[in-house]
């Protein structure tokens, strides 16, 4: 798995599967058991995690929190929350924000530092559908602009953001990967999400050739089985395996 | 001439025992301040507790070799919040039951290693609750010479610390090395028990490190502003505390402990209260 600039990378996977700790490899933030992880020195990275709790004993505006790890101007600080249309937040307390207001402002302070890394772990998670498709089309814009490379994690295991390059499939391991189908232009699409949210959201297709079965081990599925239920079923309808992946993450 | 008397004075100020006191207590005031606002939004107030009541056996093992008192304190606060850090790694108990557990069984240590040396005698309630009022010009400049050390580095690591104390992932994702300042910051803790060790005794530092930063939690929206109110509330009730235990002839540590206290409970009282009592 490699992520070079100016990409957008998607993983998804059933809960457990390893995205978010594959997000904390990328990072650094844990280390592998097995595999290598390697990233370009000085990578300048940005980070908006699944959870954060602030506890309200943290006095903490959204200004200073914008400029915890890295330092900025007061107009960047300006741009960057104008970006998700936070602006009008930026003196009121982390503690007083509604969980859509938050996660907005995680992304305001992603972006204050022009990473070249960008890791979004569940960034849409709290925002309604329109909001959704307006960080999308956000997401697009900013690796447009700066060039970064981007994991982003979803929770949606078939509807991705159309900007993706390619999608990954974890599972304990990478269960397939691939491209999202461009069927943007399709009519059946935009009769279920509308026309604005055809043009950010796409559709991806699993094509695993494999199942996991419910204690943990793998079986091969065959192809022409495959061919059928990769279409309908769940390909996620049983639990985690305890595989940790060995494979080898480059971060380029 | 002026200079003259100038220096007459202060050395006159420097004689009295009671002024030396409100200057030592100033002085941790000053460095329990900021110090305590990390305590407090790190939740290390056991931490704390567990850390002060190590400094005991610091003391009986200074007088066991002879050493300095305040550095023997401080190496074994600083061992102390090692093993700590090491124990929470690995251990199967929870933080609060290890430290729940350390806190007093280190403090029992101390008291029957002290027990045990027969041959000195300690003046236990003096290190327990403090013995302000037998400060040193000596203990003066450790307490503003360490004092000093201790602010210019956590003013050096202050903002990585916050941004650390935030969000420990976040910081170490963006680049900052957390392992180093939260290891400066522990010992920043060791040092600070050391010299209030003298103010308030063992049982009493946290108070001093959490009361004032959480009655200035109240009047401040940015960690810096908190810290300083942090220093200002501990400075002001090391003065009330030391003035009314002149006046009413109570023990000095406990009552500005209690001066404290007092400055949180008018801190709780609603602003809009306030206003309508003026």
């Amino acid at each position: 798995m490699v992520i070079e600039r100016g990409e957008i990378v998607t993983l998804i996977g059933p809960n457990g599967s390893g995205k978010s700790t594959t997000a904390k490899l990328a990072l650094g933030v844990l280390d592998a058991d097995e595999g290598a992880v390697s990233r370009k020195l000085q990578l300048n990275a940005s980070y908006v995690p699944q959870k954060l709790k602030l506890h309200r004993n943290l006095p903490l505006s959204v200004t200073r929190f914008l400029l915890l790890t890295k330092r900025a101007e007061k107009r960047q600080v300006a741009d960057a929350l104008r970006a998700t249309q936070t602006e009008h937040l930026a003196d009121v307390q982390m503690s007083n924000l509604s969980g859509g207001e938050f996660q907005r402002v995680l992304l305001s302070r992603a972006i204050l530092s022009s990473p070249e890394f960008l890791v979004l772990d569940e960034p849409v998670q709290g925002v309604d559908f329109n909001g959704e498709l307006a960080l999308y089309k956000l997401i697009e814009d900013i690796r447009n602009r700066l060039d970064c490379g981007i994991l982003l994690i979803s929770h949606d295991l078939h509807v991705v953001m159309s900007a993706t390059d390619r999608v990954i499939c974890l599972n304990g391991h990478v269960c397939c990967s691939g491209t999202p189908d461009a069927v943007a232009s399709s009519d059946e699409f935009k009769s279920l999400f509308g026309e604005r949210a055809a043009s950010s959201l796409a559709l991806y297709k699993h094509r695993h050739d494999h199942e996991h079965l419910p204690d943990g081990s793998i079986r091969a599925r065959d192809e022409d089985l495959a061919a059928v239920s990769s279409n309908s079923v769940d390909p996620f309808a049983n639990g985690n395996d305890g595989d940790s992946g060995g494979s080898d993450v480059d971060f380029r | 001439m002026g200079m003259m008397v100038t220096v007459v004075v202060l050395m006159s100020i420097f004689d009295d025992f009671f002024s030396r006191a409100i200057i030592g207590g100033i002085g941790v005031a000053m460095v329990a301040g900021p110090l305590g606002c990390f305590v407090i939004w790190r939740r290390l107030a056991y931490f704390g507790d567990t850390l002060s009541h190590s400094a005991l056996l610091g003391v009986a093992l200074a007088l066991l070799f002879e050493m300095n008192i305040t550095i023997s304190v401080f190496a074994v606060s600083v061992a102390v919040s090692l093993m700590l850090l090491s124990l929470q790694k690995k251990a199967m108990l929870s933080s609060d039951a290890l430290l729940g557990l350390l806190a007093h069984s280190v403090l029992a240590v101390g008291l029957v290693v002290l027990a045990f040396m027969t041959w000195v005698r300690v003046d236990l309630m003096g290190f327990l609750f403090g013995d302000i009022l037998s400060i040193t010009i000596f203990d003066l400049a450790l307490i503003y010479g360490g004092g000093a050390v201790v602010v210019a580095l956590l003013i050096k690591i202050w903002r990585p610390l916050f941004a650390a104390t935030v969000s420990h992932e976040l910081a170490m994702a963006e680049g900052i090395k957390t392992d180093v300042v939260n290891l400066i910051f522990l010992v920043l803790m060791a040092g600070v028990i050391a010299v209030a060790m003298k103010i308030v005794g063992v049982l009493l530092i946290t108070a001093l490190l959490i009361i004032p930063a959480a009655t200035a939690r109240r009047f401040s929206n940015c960690p810096e502003h908190m810290a300083i109110m942090a220093v200002a509330v501990g400075a002001a009730s090391v003065w009330l505390g030391l003035r009314g235990s002149l006046e009413f002839d109570t023990p000095a540590g406990p009552s500005i402990v209690v001066a404290a206290l007092l400055c949180f409970v008018i801190s709780l009282i609603p602003i809009s209260m306030r206003h309508r009592k003026q």
